[in-house]
């Protein structure tokens, strides 16, 4: 069964299409990634999903239900947001225990479910202080205790880490994954960080201008994009696109281009690389340069691993032989659409 | 080769920077504030406090010193001791419906609906308007003969000609009128202090709230209300200090009558001070609100510290 089921979902501010026709099955106990770049619809899809906003069309299905007229309360989501929305002036115990109130559970019960909760979150110890006295990691684990403590059926995060420092985030990232596993929610997660998407995520969902462009996991995000879109959205630096057969565009990941010494047997296709500048980052070196007789919006970029390419051989202002593994190369047409797309 | 001439340092003269200086700049700054302070409130009060003390009337303007004598004399007057309740019906009457008015006037005013900014421009009237002005016409709203109330409420059948209330002309409809004016008068601020308190509580507060199961009511006050508790004291404070110092309406509108139902403090001590120029006695009563006044705001702002987030 699907824990959330969205049908065709469009949502308009005015005339303008903030969710542009979206459809998307989230089976039960996944961990879904909703990645895009800010003003995408992602959010605003979240919110959809949980009642805060309603859509223009579309159908919703929670838990097998339609719920596209059911108020947030009676929906059986929980939401974490990007600052928590804890409560200031109530303590951790009545920030957790404040869903349950709503809906009338008796005493005893709270006492045993906010119980439960903080232990699995590790937060017993914090449950007399307020939200003020605690560090950002603590307010997060609150903020989910308050989301998990009505058992939901699907828990919608909406950027929970971008509050939190670089480092803070990484391990925040971590315990996220780790208790979504250890509990089997069902979890969307809005971000726009792609390391956060590809990390986290059993399956991502690239939106861009209301529209997906492309469900799957990881590995096919990144090794096979859907499209133009996918290819340069996600990757750090992103995919070398340069137009090819006039009118189509060839694409390849800067890993993927190498020094044609470093190839050995057949199977790859060479290509003229004059490089223009080099940054050198420790564990790897990013090259920009241009390819002689392919055009490219952007310089064309290189990722180079520093134990095996001398600084030497690739001097700036030269041409050198470059190549890529046929495997590794992604052809699109005109309108951005991967070609022989398996 | 150039030769570089040897530069003869300048003297530079020790003022010249002097506006550079925090300190005195600062100082330049703040003194009229202060100067303004001193004079215009510090030296008043200094003296009321000393002609709560002395025999000073306009008639015999002796400064001999009387100690408590006046403030004993003032406590043992009914009228005084009437005029005392009659403030805090007043203050607290007048706070507790402006309240009630703002935080409605706020939540209509939040919602977007055409022509919201200019209602939000026009509800501030009342405030801005001169209260001489604002009073002469609720006088007349008022008037035992041409009350457009009365009018009203006769025209729509509530009341007969014969009943129709006398507003001003007793004792508990003349409080209940002024403070009704009073509130008018108040509720735009209050508006502004809801509007700005609970425009400062994030949206993802509300917005988990509503995930989390509240309705309007639970959202409105188990999570708005206390969070805008702070503020709201502030502003409580400012309009009961206001309100409970304040003689223009009764002045304006009753002339503390009938028979001192509407008479507050800062009245009498005008009356028996200024009018019939019993000065000391006058300043005794004026001074009389500074203990009571200063509890009230301690215990306020103490309450607000505890309850800062």
């Amino acid at each position: 069964m699907s824990a959330v089921l969205a049908r065709d979902i469009v949502k308009k501010f005015g005339e303008v299409p903030a969710v542009n026709g979206i459809s998307l099955t989230v089976p039960d106990g996944e961990f879904m990634v909703l990645l895009g770049p800010s003003g995408c619809g992602k959010t605003t899809f979240l919110r959809i999903i949980c009642g805060l906003e309603k859509q223009t069309s579309g159908d919703l299905l929670i838990g097998g239900d339609i719920v596209n007229d059911l108020p947030p309360r009676a929906r059986g989501v929980a939401m974490m947001f990007q600052s928590y929305g804890l409560y200031p002036h109530f303590t951790v115990r009545n920030n957790i225990a404040f869903p349950l109130r709503t809906q009338r559970v008796p005493r005893a019960e709270i006492n045993k479910k906010v119980e439960w909760a903080s232990q699995l979150l590790g937060i017993g110890h914090l449950l007399d202080r307020r939200p003020r006295q605690l560090s950002g990691g603590e307010r997060q684990r609150v903020a989910l205790a308050r989301a998990l403590v009505r058992e939901p059926t699907a828990l919608l995060l909406d950027e929970p880490l971008s509050n939190l420092d670089a480092k803070l985030r990484t391990s925040a990232r971590q315990e996220i994954k780790n208790f979504q596993q250890r509990v089997g929610l069902t979890t969307v997660y809005v971000t726009h960080d792609q390391v956060e998407a590809m990390g986290m995520g059993d399956r991502i969902a690239v939106i861009d201008h209301g529209q997906i462009r492309q469900v799957g996991t990881p590995t096919e995000i990144y090794n096979d994009p859907a499209d133009l879109f996918v290819a340069t959205f996600v990757g750090s630096p992103p995919m070398n696109i340069v137009t090819h057969n006039g009118g189509g565009y060839l694409g390849f990941r800067p890993e993927n281009f190498l020094p044609k010494e470093m190839m050995n047997g057949g199977g790859f296709t060479e290509f003229s690389f004059r490089v223009d500048r080099s940054e050198y980052l420790g564990s790897e070196r990013i090259v920009y340069g241009v390819m002689d007789g392919f055009e490219s919006k952007q310089p064309i970029t290189a990722k180079l691993p520093p134990a095996h390419v001398r600084e030497e051989s690739i001097r700036p202002g030269e041409w050198h032989p470059f190549a890529v593994r046929t495997e590794a190369l992604r052809e699109f047409d005109k309108d951005g659409k991967r070609l022989n797309h398996h | 080769m150039v030769a570089i001439a040897d530069s003869v340092p300048k003297p530079v003269s020790r003022f010249q920077f002097i506006l550079d200086r925090r300190d005195v700049l600062g100082s330049l700054m703040v003194a009229p504030a202060i100067l303004y302070v001193l004079l215009l409130v510090g030296v008043p009060f200094l003296m009321a406090v000393y002609y709560s003390l002395s025999a000073y009337t306009i008639y015999d303007p002796s400064w001999s010193f009387v100690g408590l004598s006046n403030f004993e004399d003032i406590l043992e007057d009914p009228t005084f001791r009437q005029t005392l309740y009659n403030t805090f019906i007043f203050t607290f009457g007048s706070q507790i419906l402006g309240l009630i008015l703002g935080k409605f006037g706020a939540l209509l005013l939040l919602r977007p609906f055409p022509g919201r900014k200019i209602v939000r421009a026009l509800i501030i009237l009342p405030w801005v308007v001169p209260i001489a002005l604002a009073t002469v016409a609720w006088q007349w709203m008022f008037d035992s003969l041409y009350s457009v109330i009365n009018w009203t409420l006769i025209a729509m059948g509530i009341v007969t000609r014969d009943e129709a209330p006398n507003w001003l002309g007793t004792p508990e409809l003349a409080m209940l009128s002024v403070i009704v004016v009073n509130a008018w008068r108040f509720f735009p601020f209050a508006i502004v202090i809801f509007l700005a308190g609970i425009t400062a509580v994030p949206q993802d507060v509300i917005d988990a709230a509503t995930v989390d199961g509240a309705g309007f009511w639970r959202r409105n006050y188990q999570i708005i209300l206390p969070m805008i508790l702070p503020i709201m004291a502030i502003g409580l404070v400012f309009g009961i200090v206001f309100t409970f110092t304040d003689l223009s309406i009764v002045y304006l509108m009753t002339q503390g009558g009938p028979v001192g139902a509407t008479s507050v403090l800062g009245f009498a001590g005008f009356q028996t001070g200024i009018v019939s120029g019993d000065v000391s006695h006058g300043a005794a009563i004026s001074v009389f609100m500074l203990p009571l006044l200063l509890i009230v705001v301690v215990t306020m702002l103490r309450f607000i510290r505890r309850r800062e987030i």
